[in-house]
């Protein structure tokens, strides 16, 4: 007698009516009555089909019970919600992308110099990885290593016709000419080979000199802020040298930027730290007040223990923060208004699409970064870091280290994650956050496992009315580019 | 589906990715995992099945009397019926068209 049993799925209800989210497939399937009766009672236990007839025979709104059984458990059994319980389950395959693989994305970190010392820096602070003061690396990128980044970038791009760059740093305005020629000399590169490139940089906005915004603008180059909310959080941690805070430095330039810089939409990204976590409020502060178009949110990379690392509950309050914040956006969504919660936008578009990653980020793949002397690294993160090499600019991506990358980092390697329903959007998390918290790149970030998954419900939900009550509004994720954003 | 709605466009793919294929044979019991794809004498359009898919002969291509050479001459298919090249082989002399003489088939016992 055949007995069923639930396969890997997350069941959530949104519009007041349930859906599933299978594993690892990443479908989202919207439930009838019959379904729902069949998932949540084979939820409890595994069951047979005469099992089951007792279930759904107590329902008022099936009409011909024992048929739409029949055919609920077909529909559940064909999408691989629920399988026969002694029938094998198949191994995730493990698919290594063939080399080589089109570079979408190339991080360049033109100075590892800043003139902000935040405590909680991974480039600088207790948990950096490269030492940028002493170390091997100049401390600007120069021209000609920016050109040679350029030729790489447009040689490893393949058939692409779009190719990114991004400057960073350091503080990337540290080294502004360098900025302004490589732009030129891409554009000009770019035209020969028939690809567009585009532009794009990260700042802690204290050198945005009036010619900088011009230039900026002229150039159509994205800009992302790195600013933590108001004056009393964002100078708690970002700070000169000297210790000075840097709000009262930077919001006036910003805002001369948001008002001259019009063809772009100009995003801020905060890191969250162990202290006061208003997120509403800096969210507030930030688009209301400054004028950022959207704003993301990132908790901290650090070790554990550290003064400005957010405690275990402290996730449990962001989780809470940012639900209120993901309810404000979908009401905003409903009524087709934009709300700049940029975080919430970029997990829907993965949902959107049903990505069922095999690896957390494009690092290594799709996205690498340059060190100021052309050595590239998986991101830009381990810039600069020789056991996180792959390769130089000049000699080209060395493919013997990124295929044993590819293959030991495989999600089918991480057996803590095996049996997580989050896993298809997850993959065990950020590289770099693994290497500062574990001290290897390859270990799930096990710390965060709980936030994740309190997170993809959330977004799940959001996505789930949406489908309902707008579904016009999903349809800009059907061409949207999957080009990460880098922080 | 019916009971199931596609909702993002991985749901989609995998919709239209296990959509069922030629499923002929009669069924009850348990749904079918995998498509079902009957080979043999319904490739040649001379499908020979005992009964259709509801369990009656209605549905059925030919009638059912054909499915006595069908079955055991024109195709591989193991039918149950006496081994006409070894052991029993006048065992239809009798029946010349199925349609019509088909009462006159002996029993046989091996």
């Amino acid at each position: 007698m055949t007995v069923w049993g639930v396969r890997e799925h997350h069941r959530f209800e949104a519009a007041g009516k349930p859906f599933v989210y299978l594993v690892p497939s990443a479908a989202i399937f919207e439930l009838d009555e019959a379904a729902d009766t069949v998932l949540q009672t084979l939820r409890e236990r595994p069951r047979t089909r005469e099992e089951l007839t007792a279930a759904l025979a107590g329902s008022d709104t099936v009409s011909d019970p024992v048929a739409a059984l029949d055919a609920a458990l077909a529909e559940l059994a064909r999408v691989q919600a629920i399988a026969e319980v002694n029938a094998p389950v198949a191994p995730t395959p493990k698919v290594i992308p063939l080399a080589p693989f089109p570079l979408t994305t190339m991080v360049l970190n033109v100075t590892n110099q800043c003139n902000l010392s935040c405590e909680y820096c991974y480039e600088y602070g207790e948990d950096k990885i490269v030492d940028t003061e002493n170390g091997r690396q100049p401390k600007f990128m120069s021209e000609q290593t920016a050109r040679d980044s350029v030729d790489f970038m447009l040689r490893e791009s393949g058939d692409n016709k779009v190719a990114h760059v991004t400057f960073f740093g350091g503080e990337t305005l540290l080294n502004f000419p360098v900025l302004q020629k490589t732009i030129a000399y891409a554009r000009q590169r770019g035209a020969e080979l028939g690809k567009q490139v585009d532009f794009s940089l990260t700042t802690n906005g204290t050198l945005l000199k009036p010619d900088v915004i011009e230039f900026l603008a002229e150039n159509q180059v994205g800009v992302t802020i790195s600013i933590d909310g108001p004056k009393e959080v964002q100078d708690k941690f970002r700070v000169f040298h000297n210790g000075t805070g840097s709000y009262d430095v930077v919001a006036p330039k910003i805002k001369e930027l948001l008002k001259r810089h019009r063809s772009r939409p100009i995003g801020a990204r905060v890191t969250l730290t162990s202290g006061k976590m208003d997120v509403k409020r800096i969210f507030r502060h930030l688009t209301e007040e400054i004028g950022f178009w959207e704003v993301g949110f990132a908790p901290v990379t650090t070790a554990p223990g550290r003064g400005h690392a957010i405690p275990d509950r402290g996730y449990d309050e962001m989780l809470a923060q940012f639900r209120d914040l993901a309810d404000e956006f979908l009401e905003a969504s409903v009524q087709n208004r934009h709300h700049g919660f940029s975080n919430v936008k970029e997990t829907l578009e993965e949902l959107h699409k049903g990505v069922s990653k095999a690896f957390p980020c494009g690092a290594g793949l799709g996205l690498l970064g340059v060190a100021t002397d052309g050595d590239v690294a998986l991101c830009h993160r381990f810039a600069g870091s020789d056991a996180h090499k792959l390769g130089t600019v000049g000699g080209g991506i060395d493919r013997d280290a990124q295929r044993a990358f590819l293959e030991s980092h495989h999600i089918a390697n991480k057996t803590d994650c095996s049996r997580c329903w989050a896993r298809p959007l997850c993959s065990g998390g950020c590289y770099h956050e693994a290497h500062t918290r574990y001290g290897e790149t390859i270990h799930p970030n096990l710390h965060y496992c709980d936030w994740i998954r309190g997170w993809t419900d959330v977004c799940l939900k959001v996505y789930g009315e949406l489908a309902v009550r707008n579904p016009a509004f999903l349809a800009q994720f059907d061409d949207a580019s999957m080009k990460e954003p880098v922080s | 589906m019916n009971h199931l709605k596609a909702v993002n466009r991985k749901a989609a793919r995998v919709e239209r990715a296990t959509e069922p294929d030629v499923v002929a044979l009669q069924r009850t019991g348990p749904p079918l995992l995998q498509p079902h794809f009957p080979i043999g004498c319904s490739l040649v359009f001379s499908p020979g099945w005992e009964a259709d898919r509801t369990g009656g002969t209605a549905g059925l291509c030919q009638p059912v009397e054909r499915d006595l050479f069908d079955c055991h001459i024109g195709c591989y298919w193991p039918a149950q019926v006496p081994d006409q090249l070894n052991h029993a082989p006048d065992w239809t002399s009798k029946c010349a068209a199925a349609q019509k003489d088909w009462r006159k088939i002996d029993l046989i016992f091996p």
